[in-house]
C-alpha cells in the first residue's frame, strides 16, 4: 500500500520509521526524496490521485523477491520546499538497489494515476506540458 | 447502469450511462464537445483495471473511470 499524506510529507520522520522497520537483512537503503523546488512564480504544486489504481499499480514492486520498496505520496496543495513523494528501496547490495531506484521511479512517473497542478495565486493548473500519456490512451475517441 | 467517473483535471461530475460495452459508450461520450478532447488522451479503466478492447462488455454496476495524462512525483 502507498502511504497518503494530505499535504507534504514529513520526510525524516518518515524515513526513520522505514529504516527501523526494514533495515534488518538488508545491506542498502536507498532513498529517492521529491521536493517542490521555487519555478517561475508558483507557489507549491497541488496532486489528485486515485487510490485504487495507484495501489493496484504498486503491488508489483512492493513484492519483489529481492528487494523492499516503499513509497508515499501526497495530495492536495504541497508548498515550495516540502516534499510530495518519498521512497526507498532496501536491496542486500548496492548494484541493485541503484537499479530498482531508476526502473521504480521511471515507471511511476509514466504510469502512476496521479495528476500535478501548479499552485499560481490560489488557483489550481493542471501540468499539462509535463503530463504523460498512459499505455492505452485513446481507446474512446471517435 | 454503469457509471463513469472522470479523474483528475477532467472536470467533470460522475454519469449514469446504460450501454453494453465500451464502444456504446464511446457514442455516448463523444456527444460531449468539451470532453472529445480529453478521450483523444485518455485511457480508459473498467472496475479499476485499464482495458485496451472496445469490445470489453459493461453490465449493471460496472465502474468505468476515465484517466486522463498522469504526472506524480
Amino acid at each position: 500500500m502507498v502511504e497518503i499524506y494530505k499535504g507534504g510529507i514529513p520526510v525524516i520522520e518518515v524515513l526513520d520509521r522505514w529504516y527501523s522497520e526494514f533495515k534488518d537483512g538488508y545491506g542498502a537503503m536507498i532513498p529517492f526524496i521529491g521536493i517542490v523546488r521555487r519555478d517561475k512564480g508558483i507557489d507549491g504544486l497541488s496532486f489528485d490521485l486515485y487510490l485504487p489504481m495507484l495501489n493496484e499499480w504498486f503491488k508489483k514492486w512492493e513484492n519483489l523477491p529481492d528487494a523492499k520498496i516503499v513509497m508515499a505520496h501526497s495530495f492536495g496543495d504541497v508548498r515550495v520546499g516540502e516534499s510530495s513523494f518519498l521512497c526507498a528501496v532496501f536491496t542486500k547490495h548496492r548494484e541493485e538497489g541503484f537499479r530498482y531506484i531508476k526502473e521504480f521511479v521511471e515507471d511511476f512517473k509514466a504510469n502512476a494515476p496521479i495528476w500535478k497542478y501548479d499552485l499560481v495565486n490560489g488557483k489550481r493548473i493542471f501540468a499539462k506540458d509535463r503530463a504523460k500519456i498512459l499505455k492505452g490512451a485513446g481507446l474512446l475517441e471517435d | 447502469m454503469v457509471k463513469v467517473e472522470f479523474l483528475g483535471p477532467i472536470q467533470k461530475e460522475p454519469i449514469e450511462v446504460d450501454v453494453k460495452n465500451l464502444k456504446e459508450l464511446k457514442e455516448v461520450l463523444n456527444k460531449d464537445e468539451e470532453l472529445k478532447e480529453w478521450l483523444r488522451v485518455s485511457a480508459v479503466g473498467v472496475n479499476d483495471k485499464i482495458v485496451t478492447n472496445l469490445d470489453t462488455p459493461l453490465k449493471d454496476g460496472d465502474r468505468v473511470v476515465i484517466l486522463p495524462p498522469v504526472c506524480g512525483g
